[in-house]
């Protein structure tokens, strides 16, 4: 193999690729990120047997092949080069790469060994990269990092037609965002379980244009502008969410999302983890209030509009702040019907996108 | 003459010709202890006895010595002892059953009489506690005429003697008041802490039980100042963060602050069997039974904790503790013997002989800070009430009236075997 390619471009790609490089590699080989030249393109791949991720940039080849280079060393690398052309040739069992004065000889393991990725499965429907990734931001706050209970770890994407709804949980909240595609077919219905930490990854390297969706058998896979990652489907149940989103809330309070978000933030400091921020609602205001413990007091009074009897609830402060975090509307309406029941936060719309149930802290 | 005699001082006193009183500058800290305490609160109302051997104990074949005077001890006799043992040694003694609750008012006269000097009073049992005294020396004079008249204000109110030690810190106070005893005052000046430490025994040093000291004496170690010049880091690698502890006190370095109440720190308790057990249910059961008890303990005491740890002591006396912080602070037994079984489970000694099991909830803070986070679904009223229900009904109907039916005693405990 002999190729040259632009320093920024290959930099790029492998950081991106070397995301899916698992952190303990069952075998060795899955350290290593392929690299396979083709006519006019290289193709750069990681697999870790759950998420394999490949990204196919332009390149000169001037001999086709590949070869099989440790993945985070090639990040490190290729991340501290000079800003001039890069070239990779295999000599021997060594890949020599050169980059203006630079050179670095990298010992190769053997390509045979690596085990071939899932194919990207047959494509289903696209969506814009940026209703994509405020989608999946918006829902994976809420999923669980436990790993002990895989099916809260999960984003849940129904898909019925031109519709998609994206759901998580970690028990003491759930997010939920509705958005519309393009179908290939108008008719496809799809209900998966995501791993939301992947979903995640994908959302965030997003670049411009539309990110393309495949379901296959136990396997989704997203591309977006020559970058193509499959998953291996969580094989969980969801809950029945939408009967708890779809509750009655006897209180109604709508606030300005920014002031009510830095008020939080600010009375917060003196909530120590794992403690309250109580939230006072009456008429044309709720105030903010935390700490009281050892560490001493917060208050703040924004302006809220508020339809039904006066409440107080307290949350986490990190669950609220992630469910005002996913609203898109200037403003927020929060729902609350009791102190120990969930309250709902959603978008400042009738129909709105984005509906956050969170679970209230119950004080002594 | 000796060293205790040197340091020992009368202050307030015109000094002894050829002895200057010791220089109490820099030294706030009073360890006052009741000499006797027990044995010289019965010498109130057997004022014939004085002078003579007194043992205060229960005198049945178990009873052990609770108290002894200088008398008695001069036999070998000291508390702790089997009272058998101790009638051996002395059998002139005479015994005094315990009235636990003429000791009680007498330390509640006495801890008042500290309190009227300093607010910053440590009680570390009925008749000793710590005084930090730096507020009441304009008041009252230097530390150690404070501690005359400490001694001079315990005789003349109960009757009693008591030895006070007046250092720089706790750990040189008390070894100073041990020094002294009995009815002494031994004041250490701050600059020569060294010299009064490096001649005793490592066994002095607070911290230093009998394993300690044995592994301090196979490696040469007699004397605090034979620790002392052992590096610090061989300390640590022997002894892990103890050694480090050790280096500093036996340079008379010590952090501790008197902390007038010292709130509990932790909550457990803490069963042997009558005979080692390795059936992982039985053992369960008793997990379930010391969560129930410090569940208790802990609502009775106003606390929530977030650290549950449990103590496995095998057959052989090996002994193991595992402990695991909670995601949020409780008092619910249920919580306590759920996580308590899990961290016995990761022990892996299920099917091993034990011959004790405790439970203990650490990282205690007070219950009007609890707070919980509901889930989705959470019924609104759970284990907690039902618990706090079940000490409703211990307080009126008394303790085990309510508790969990696998720990009903069955009736015919022989069956049960």
């Amino acid at each position: 193999m002999k190729i040259q390619v632009s320093r920024d471009v290959l930099a790029d790609s492998v950081a991106w690729t070397a995301r899916a490089l698992p952190a303990r590699p069952a075998v060795p080989v899955l350290s290593g990120i392929l690299l396979e030249a083709l006519g006019d393109e290289l193709a750069l791949s990681a697999f870790d047997y759950d998420v394999s991720a490949r990204a196919v940039i332009d390149a000169d080849v001037a001999e086709p092949g590949k070869v099989l280079i440790p993945g985070r060393l090639l990040a490190e690398i290729t991340r501290s080069l000079p800003a001039e052309p890069v070239q990779i040739a295999t000599s021997g069992a060594e890949a020599v790469l050169t980059c203006g004065g630079a050179e670095f000889g990298l010992v190769t393991m053997p390509v045979e060994d690596f085990p071939s990725l899932p194919a990207m499965p047959p494509r289903a429907g696209a969506v814009g990269g940026g209703v994509f990734a405020s989608a999946v931001a918006q829902v994976a706050a809420a999923a669980s990092r436990d790993a002990t209970l895989p099916m809260l770890t999960g984003i849940r994407v129904d898909i019925d037609g031109a519709n998609v709804a994206m759901a998580a949980t970690d028990r003491y909240r759930i997010a939920a965002r509705d958005f519309l595609w393009h179908p290939e077919q108008p008719g496809v219905r799809a209900a998966v379980m995501v791993p939301a930490r992947v979903m995640v990854e994908i959302g965030r390297s997003l670049r411009a244009g539309e990110v393309s969706i495949g379901f296959g058998d136990g396997v989704a896979g997203f591309e977006c502008g020559g970058r193509t990652t499959t998953v291996r489907l969580l094989d969980e149940q969801f809950i029945d969410y939408r009967a708890r989103l779809a509750d009655t809330w006897a209180m109604r309070a709508e606030i300005a999302v920014a002031p009510f978000v830095e008020a939080v933030k600010r009375v917060a400091l003196v909530a120590e983890r794992h403690t309250a921020i109580r939230l006072s609602f009456s008429e044309g205001q709720v105030l903010v209030q935390a700490g009281g413990g050892d560490i001493g007091r917060g208050a703040e009074a924004v302006a809220a509009e508020l339809d039904g009897a006066d409440i107080q609830i307290a949350f986490q402060p990190h669950y609220l702040l992630d469910g005002l975090a996913g609203v898109e509307t200037e403003k927020v309406r929060l729902h609350m019907a009791s102190p120990t029941r969930p309250a709902l936060i959603t978008d400042a719309d009738d129909d709105p996108a984005f509906r956050y149930l969170v679970m209230s802290l119950r004080l002594a | 003459m000796s060293r205790k005699q040197v340091l020992r001082s009368d202050p307030g006193q015109v000094p002894v010709p050829g002895q200057a009183p010791a220089d109490d500058t820099g030294c706030p800290i009073l360890h006052v202890d009741m000499d006797a305490f027990y044995a010289g609160v019965e010498l109130l109302d057997r004022p014939e006895l004085r002078g003579t051997p007194v043992i205060v104990g229960a005198a049945g074949a178990r009873g052990v010595v609770l108290s002894a005077t200088y008398e008695a001890r001069r036999f070998g006799v000291h508390s702790a002892m089997p009272m058998t043992r101790a009638r051996r040694l002395c059998p002139q003694a005479v015994v005094i059953p315990p009235s636990h609750g003429k000791y009680a008012e007498v330390s509640k006269g006495v801890m008042e009489i500290f309190r009227a000097i300093t607010p910053e009073v440590e009680p570390i049992a009925s008749d000793e506690a710590f005084l930090d005294v730096r507020g009441a020396v304009r008041r009252l004079g230097s530390p150690a005429r404070i501690a005359a008249l400490i001694r001079a204000e315990v005789a003349e109110r109960h009757g009693i003697t008591c030895s006070v030690g007046v250092a720089s810190t706790k750990f040189v106070a008390k070894l100073a008041s041990r020094h002294c005893k009995p009815d002494g005052l031994l004041v250490v000046p701050a600059d020569r802490v060294v010299e009064f430490l490096h001649p005793l025994p490592v066994a002095a040093l607070w911290g230093v039980g009998e394993r300690t000291e044995q592994a301090l004496v196979r490696l040469g170690i007699k004397t605090v100042g034979d620790l002392a010049h052992v590096p610090a880091s061989t300390l640590q690698r022997e002894f892990g963060a103890v050694g480090a502890h050790l280096a500093e006190l036996a340079w008379g370095r010590d952090e501790r602050r008197v902390t007038p109440h010292a709130p509990d720190k932790s909550i457990g308790a803490e069963e042997t069997f009558p005979y080692d057990v390795d059936d992982p249910d039985a053992i369960r059961r008793e997990l379930l039974r010391l969560s129930e008890r410090v569940a208790a303990r802990l609502r009775a005491g106003g606390h929530i904790g977030r650290t549950v740890s449990v103590k496995l002591r095998r057959a052989d006396f090996t002994t193991i503790t595992r402990a695991r912080t909670l995601r949020e602070a409780t008092d619910v037994a249920k919580e306590i013997y759920a996580t308590a079984c899990e961290l016995y489970h990761a022990a892996g000694l299920d099917r091993v002989r034990l011959r004790l099991v405790g439970v203990r909830v650490e990282n205690l803070r007070p219950a009007g800070t609890a707070t919980h986070q509901l889930g989705l679904g959470e019924r609104e009223t759970g284990w907690r009430e039902a618990e706090m229900a079940m000490d409703r009904a211990a307080r009126r109907f008394g303790p085990e009236a309510v508790r969990p039916a696998s720990l009903v005693r069955p009736r015919f405990d022989g069956m049960d075997l």
